[in-house]
């Protein structure tokens, strides 16, 4: 665990990379799981679901898609080398995010202005619901290479071994499950909350109940493969100091989420499935410090001089005086019951 | 085809795709903040029309740009991750400005959509301001940052390395100013006279349609003051030009030698083997006026730059062209609708103003088009400019023509698409019979229901 005492202005720009990332699993995660229960709905109830989840997506999903820009605005900004040597070597990923990302806001606008029950309206369904499947998998796999380890500058020895190794492996496709069903988890929960009618309530209790046993599968998965293929991830899970409280942690946030689905206190879960998600991805974050592009690109290795990463310091504080209140008021005006 | 030229074919498709949504988003909210204005102080019902039409326009064209300008912000490393690798501390700052910006946008744009029956007129008015707002402001942003690569400054480049950076100064570089200015006002114009040439096409065959005629007015106020800017925003970018980027102008006139008193060259092919110009027009001494206010100043040619230097002369050259016969064209429009309207108090009934009008439709558009080939080829074979070559910047990933054709093909599917949807949900006419003819409205204060 770092010291708080001996963290540097590159640390702590690390540190909003992983903040601007987790409000982006948060929020814009459980717009993708949306869509997944697009794909998903069935039974008598299913034209109603649609409903409900296309009524929770449509004011915010734009401002939450943001976050994913600012995480790659401040890795640019701060981290040029760590940009430059992920782009590189994740390329294909990142390509096929991009694609998953434009298919599903797209098709997600399209159907909302396709005339009411038309076939149009319903092929845009079909594309928003399956691209928000598709992306999260990507997403995951992205993520998953850097904590392999294997992202590192082109060798030469070949397309394969330089572009398609690092991230074709199968502890990044377990990693690629895991945020899927853990977006789809994060939607259920908030969508328990949103329903207004009891039995839309219970279709998403029972959906995030499976979900979230679903990511109990995956992250256990994914922890072996982890033991196999990312040792350095393993040790930080396992061995640090910081390592027991933190899983302490996310493990009683996600008890308390089943508790709370389970005896149908909705909003308790919804907390607690906030809790857990932070839990993991802090666990994670922490787990690699120092390292930003493990095996040996750190943090301070890959920052940008001392004054872009203080003249950021400052865009982010002035940003942050517009943009919270801002959000507040977006949430207070959709969100609140 | 090599993967340098797959590489900016894939960012100039991004770019010339992206403007397009990007230009509308600036613009369209202005639109249809003014179509609110005048409903809530009017009443009449045919204002709401405009304006739910319009943030429906904004709601689609907005939505495909945030995700394509997603796609350009990963695309800066996917494609040229050595150029990031130099360039992002130093233009990271506008950047990170702009993403503050966008995120008000989309904020304030899911407000307004969604937030008819949720929140008082007054602040709905408000969430329709900031989104204009916000919208103007990140664009300007964006163009910073590209003005930087254009005339870098900011830095000390010792041994090819980047040294001693200024973010705020690389912020404050000489085409900063100019560029944002010619770009936010081409903004204006573009979107403005691609509504009213619609309205007006639509008007030719139907009149008397109250609908059309009120749209036509909006639009205009908003695109034909910009349009008549223009040409004096290009005369500071000119001067700019000729300054800080001569090798450019140089290419933008196809001037092959440095002389004294320097033509304007109008049209022309430019023979790059024998450096001379066929079948040009020339003005005497128009080129040195225009650019340095001074018809006997000096202005540099190509021969000042290393041969393997110079940019693609015949593109940028044709470009410019386009772009300034355009804009020409633009302006003198704006000028012709603004004289009707002060000489007969309308321009709904004058058949060949109307007609004129539609067929501006695309030219702010394609005059943008344009101005970015100006820009962007013009810099070549840099990236930044005289510091890192566009070839040395590139990504080391093989295959990228497979990347360009995906992408080609997602964006042109997207574009058809677009313009179907913005077809039937916004420029078709309203069905309401009394909107068909000159009508006197009823004031309604009904509250719209969604969107």
């Amino acid at each position: 665990m770092p010291s708080l005492s001996a963290l540097g202005l590159p640390d702590i720009l690390a540190g909003v990379v992983v903040i601007a990332l987790t409000a982006y699993v948060l929020l814009g995660g459980a717009d993708f799981g949306g869509g997944v229960w697009d794909l998903l709905a069935r039974g008598p109830r299913q034209e109603r679901q649609r409903g409900l989840i296309s009524h929770a997506i449509a004011p915010v999903w734009e401002a939450n898609h943001v976050w994913l820009i600012l995480v790659i605005v401040l890795l640019f900004t701060c981290f040029p080398a760590a940009f430059s040597r992920l782009t590189i070597t994740l390329h294909i990923p990142l390509s096929l995010l991009l694609v998953g990302i434009v298919l599903r806001g797209s098709a997600f606008i399209f159907r909302s202005y396709a005339p009411d029950d038309s076939t149009g309206q319903r092929r845009w369904g079909r594309v928003f619901a399956t691209a928000s499947l598709l992306t999260p998998i990507l997403l995951g796999v992205s993520l998953g290479a850097i904590a392999t380890g294997k992202v590192e500058p082109p060798t030469g020895k070949g397309f394969v071994t330089d572009f398609v190794a690092p991230w074709a492996t199968p502890f990044t496709a377990s990693v690629g499950l895991f945020t899927l069903t853990l977006f789809a988890f994060i939607a259920a929960v908030y969508l328990t909350v949103e329903a207004k009618e009891s039995d839309l309530k219970e279709d998403f209790r029972l959906r995030a109940l499976v979900a979230g046993a679903l990511v109990f599968v995956a992250a256990l998965v994914t922890l072996v493969l982890a033991w196999r293929e990312s040792p350095l991830v393993w040790r930080g899970l396992t061995a640090s100091a910081y390592a027991g409280p933190v899983h302490l942690l996310t493990g009683i946030a996600a008890i308390a989420a089943f508790w709370g689905l389970w005896s149908r206190r909705y909003r308790v879960a919804r907390v607690a499935t906030a809790a857990q998600v932070i839990g993991i991805l802090w666990g994670w974050a922490l787990a690699q410090y120092p390292y930003l592009v493990p095996p040996e690109l750190t943090i301070n290795d890959a920052a940008a001089p001392a004054i872009t990463l203080r003249l950021t310091s400052i865009a982010l504080a002035v940003g942050a005086v517009v943009l919270l209140p801002s959000l507040a008021y977006l949430f207070r005006v959709f969100k609140s019951q | 085809m090599s993967d340098l030229l797959a590489a900016r074919s894939q960012m100039a498709m991004s770019l010339a795709f992206h403007i397009i949504f990007a230009v509308v988003g600036i613009g369209m909210p202005v639109l249809m903040v003014v179509a609110e204005r005048r409903w809530l102080r009017s009443r009449d019902p045919l204002d709401l029309e405009l304006a739910r039409r319009w943030s429906r326009g904004t709601a689609i064209l907005f939505a495909v740009g945030a995700v394509s300008g997603t796609v350009l912000s990963f695309e800066l490393g996917l494609l040229w991750p050595r150029f990031m690798l130099l360039a992002g501390p130093l233009i990271g700052l506008p950047f990170s400005l702009e993403g503050f910006a966008f995120f008000t946008e989309a904020i304030f744009l899911g407000v307004y959509l969604y937030g008819w029956n949720r929140i008082s007129p007054g602040a709905h008015l408000l969430a329709g301001i900031l989104v204009a707002v916000s919208g103007a402001v990140s664009g300007i942003f964006v163009v910073i940052a590209n003005a930087w690569m254009n005339t870098p400054t900011g830095f000390e480049l010792v041994n090819g390395e980047i040294t001693s950076i200024d973010p705020i100064k690389a912020m404050m570089n000489p085409a900063a100013f100019q560029q944002t200015l010619h770009m936010t006002l081409a903004a204006y114009a573009a979107t403005g006279f691609a509504v009213a040439g619609i309205h007006a096409a639509l008007l030719l065959r139907e009149p008397m349609n109250a609908f059309h005629r009120r749209a036509l007015a909006i639009a205009l106020m908003v695109g034909a003051p910009a349009a008549i800017l223009q040409p004096l925003s290009g005369d500071i970018s000119a001067r700019n030009v000729a300054r800080y980027q001569p090798a450019k102008l140089a290419a933008m006139e196809a001037l092959f030698e440095t002389r004294r008193a320097a033509p304007l060259l109008i049209g022309g092919w430019p023979d790059v083997e024998n450096r001379r110009v066929r079948f040009g027009l020339e003005i005497p001494a128009g080129l040195s006026l225009l650019a340095f206010h001074d018809p006997e100043a000096e202005v540099k040619g190509l021969d000042q730059v290393a041969r393997e230097d110079w940019p693609n002369v015949p593109v940028v050259h044709l470009a410019f062209q386009i772009m300034v016969g355009l804009g020409s064209v633009l302006a003198l429009v704006g000028l012709w609708s603004g004289w009707t309207l002060f000489r007969r108090r309308e321009i709904a009934s004058h058949p060949w103003l109307l007609r004129a009008i539609a067929l501006s439709a695309p030219m702010g558009f394609i005059a943008i088009e344009a101005g970015w080939t100006v820009t962007e080829v013009g810099r070549q074979p840099w990236v930044i400019s005289g510091v890192l070559r566009t070839s040395e910047a590139v990504t080391p990933m093989p295959g990228l023509v497979y990347t360009f054709l995906g992408f080609t093909l997602l964006y042109l599917f997207l574009g058809v698409v677009v313009v179907w949807m913005l077809y039937s949900q916004i420029i078709r006419s309203p069905r309401e019979q009394g909107w068909h003819r000159i009508y006197t409205p009823t004031p309604r204060p009904a509250v719209p229901g969604k969107p």
